[in-house]
């Protein structure tokens, strides 16, 4: 029994030495340390959430190059076949208009061939004409001392010069 | 009362179920040593011869009991100051006093048979407590007066004795104030880095107490309880420690003994008296059953603002003090037997024992602070 009686030396020793250490330490123990824990664990969760968010940007980045990239893709098809599409055209193009202009030169040919034709055939009657005047001159000097024969010339003459 | 998440996880519980189980199968042998101590004291007086017998318990009580000098080996005692509040005022002297030359040996008197007089004032010391001294001797040498149980009835002056466990108070604070302070220095030190050296081995235990047991009990008024719940959770781990130490600073049994328990379990009872709010008092004096339960209700309640620090002063009491004597006992067992060959079984025990003691050791400071954490939590929680 004596061992579950407190002794009263004991009892007054105990409760100003452990009064006594609960101030000292709370004062220059634990709450320097609880202070240090907890701002160091602030720190870990902001270093972590900053983490978190660089880790969201980059992300979020790289899904924004990969937008870009296949929007740059999709433009650059679009400007390729854009411009097959306008070369297409202007071969096209080049090719009806030369044809047409091909044609049209043709055609002037054609038109100035007939011209120049008309013009040498109305050269030609009009030599025709002048040299038929000059043969019917010669004729009518020679034949004219004879009346039959250069009407006769003049018959045959007129029957040989046929106008083609 | 809802103890529920003190249970929380499987670990804890295995752990309570474990320490109820040792605590039960160690507090045995003690209450069987007392009843040995009065027999052989008793049989001794009657026949002399029986004294040769060793007393195992009498050997484990006197070892686990408070004492005027510290033995360190063989016959060599460091002496402590007796300090005593008398009717004529302070008195001190060395407890070397009460010793007596006996064919030039030292022989240490515990049996008041030496009789020191200070101020007109005569002491003895009996079983390491100091009475006034009766005027003369009893038949057997001693200036007491003996009861039927061989128990002092003389007065007894206010001793205020700077005694064995009154140095290992002494010892643990120094000890405790010079880890704690160092570990403060590293956290300025080492500010905003990873904890170095001692710093990192107290970090853990620091951050258990507040995770595992002030933050799910207390709630988000956990931070005005730390310091007291830190200090009491290392003084009683520290403190326990040392008592297993079988040599000098350790070896006193100062968590193992009633009146540092009391102070312990005191401050946790007034911490939780002056926080209580008024669901505490309300659930006391009110509490949410017919008013005709009330006759019964609130006696039972408030009888429980007591029984809970009562409890947490004698648990934490009989498992340290049935630690030492499971192991004061399993080393005596060389003189019980009295043979040499039984010691390395008894050492072995001694061993095994000693190992469970420092799991002891921790799981008393944490079930103390835990305990504490849940009342004073109780105490003041908000709704109900």
């Amino acid at each position: 029994m004596e061992l579950l009686l407190p002794e009263f030396g004991l009892v007054i020793f105990q409760s100003i030495a452990f009064l006594l250490l609960m101030f000292l330490l709370a004062k220059f123990a634990w709450k320097p340390i609880l202070a240090a824990i907890k701002e160091r664990e602030k720190s870990i969760d902001e270093a972590l959430s900053k983490a978190e968010l660089a880790k969201q940007e980059m992300a979020r980045l790289t899904s924004q190059n990969e937008e870009l990239m296949k929007s740059a893709r999709a433009e650059r098809d679009l400007i390729l076949k854009e411009a097959k599409m306008l070369k297409d055209s202007i071969i096209n193009e080049a090719k009806t208009s030369a044809q047409t202009e091909g044609a049209k030169l043709i055609e002037k040919a054609k038109i100035e061939i007939e011209n120049s034709k008309k013009a040498a055939l109305a050269e030609l009657k009009h030599q025709v004409s002048s040299l038929s005047l000059d043969i019917a001159e010669r004729v009518l000097r020679n034949q004219l001392q004879d009346k039959a024969t250069q009407q006769d010339l003049v018959a045959n003459l007129l029957k040989d010069v046929e106008l083609n | 009362m809802d103890c529920s998440h003190v249970f929380e996880f499987k670990v804890k519980r295995l752990i309570v179920v474990f320490t109820l189980f040792l605590a039960f199968f160690s507090v045995t042998p003690a209450a069987f040593a007392q009843v040995d101590t009065a027999q052989v004291t008793e049989g001794s007086h009657a026949q002399p011869a029986a004294e040769k017998k060793f007393d195992i318990g009498k050997f484990a009580l006197h070892h686990i009991a408070d004492s005027h000098s510290w033995h360190v080996i063989g016959h060599t005692y460091i002496d402590l100051p007796v300090i005593l509040y008398t009717k004529a005022g302070v008195v001190n002297f060395s407890s070397a006093d009460f010793t007596t030359l006996e064919d030039g040996k030292v022989v240490r008197d515990d049996e008041a048979k030496v009789v020191v007089e200070r101020k007109g004032q005569r002491f003895v010391k009996m079983h390491e407590k100091i009475y006034y001294a009766s005027d003369v001797a009893n038949e057997h040498g001693q200036f007491v007066n003996l009861d039927e149980k061989h128990h002092a009835t003389n007065a007894r002056p206010l001793d205020l004795s700077i005694t064995k466990n009154v140095v290992t108070l002494f010892i643990s604070i120094i000890i405790l104030l010079v880890v704690f302070l160092n570990v403060a220095k590293g956290y300025r030190t080492n500010k905003g880095k990873s904890p170095k050296g001692i710093q990192s081995w107290m970090e853990p235990i620091i951050l258990f107490v507040r995770d595992d047991i002030a933050i799910p009990n207390l709630g988000h008024k956990y931070e005005r309880f730390m310091p007291y719940l830190l200090t009491v959770f290392f003084f009683i781990w520290f403190n326990n420690m040392l008592g297993l130490v079988p040599f000098l600073p350790g070896g006193a049994n100062l968590t193992g003994n009633i009146a540092v328990t009391m102070i312990l379990a005191l401050a946790t009872f007034c911490l939780t008296v002056f926080n209580g709010n008024k669901y505490y008092w309300k659930h006391i004096f009110m509490p949410d059953v017919p008013w005709w339960m009330y006759i019964v209700m609130v006696p039972v309640e408030l009888f429980g603002i007591f029984t809970k620090p009562i409890a947490l002063m004698i648990r934490l009491f009989a498992n340290i003090t049935a630690g030492h004597i499971l192991v004061l006992s399993l080393i005596c067992l060389v003189f019980v037997f009295n043979s040499l060959y039984i010691a390395p079984i008894s050492i072995a025990f001694a061993v095994f024992i000693g190992g469970i003691e420092l799991l002891v050791a921790f799981i008393q400071a944490f079930i103390f602070t835990i305990l504490s954490a849940l009342f004073i939590g109780m105490a003041i929680e908000d709704h109900h």
